[in-house]
């Protein structure tokens, strides 16, 4: 009897291996673009551009 | 007790190479087609430069490049400007393609592209145009 529960176990728990590769990798596509877009526009490491805001609004931003 | 031990050790087995696979999930972007078009890209990004600072050339909501104001560009550019950025849309286009088609998924070039839109404006200089809901932003 509880054999059949360790099977269904292990059943459940091998999607989980595959599940990796049918969805989309949306952090390993942005490190890749960044790396693409840092050889594209020459951008040295230390730079650090502007923010992008997510809503265009005016500007004030807290000053350091 | 031997069998809780057996399930353990499996259950140890799946999260460990759950681990090996998601190191294995890193996009590979180094194949010779991708670096052939970046390299050109880059080559590209000499004549280019000058009219994103301009605010001639913008960047769009697809990932692409666009002309925003043909007036800002040097009456010297003028006449190439829109081959310019054909060619440089060309090479954008082949790229997301090579890296969905290059890491085995070609179904995923619609969202490497979108990744590729949002990174290219955050990495932007101030003063570049970027296309948002609304039209032309600058940055």
């Amino acid at each position: 009897m509880k054999k059949i529960g360790i099977i269904w176990a292990l059943i459940a728990l091998i999607p989980a291996c595959v599940t990796i590769n049918i969805y989309f990798p949306a952090a390993a596509a942005e490190k890749a673009a960044d790396k693409i877009i840092d050889e594209v526009w020459q951008l040295k490491p230390g730079d650090e551009p502007p923010a992008t805001p997510a809503v265009t609004k005016p500007a004030p931003v807290p000053a350091k | 007790m031997k069998k809780l031990i057996a399930v353990f050790s499996l259950l140890a087995a799946t999260l460990l190479s759950s681990n090996w696979v998601s190191a294995a999930a890193d996009l590979d972007v180094n194949t010779p087609a991708i670096t052939a078009i970046k390299n050109s890209m880059q080559t590209r990004h000499n004549q280019l430069n000058p009219h994103y600072d301009s605010g001639a050339v913008g960047l769009t909501a697809d990932g692409l490049v666009a002309v925003r104001d043909a007036t800002a560009v040097p009456l010297k550019d003028r006449g190439g400007i829109n081959s310019l950025v054909a060619a440089e849309n060309s090479d954008r286009n082949a790229l997301y393609k090579e890296i969905a088609a290059g890491n085995g998924h070609p179904e995923w070039a619609g969202e490497i592209r979108s990744t590729f839109a949002g990174r290219w404006v955050d990495k932007a200089q101030a003063g570049w145009y970027y296309q948002n809901a609304g039209g032309w932003v600058k940055k």
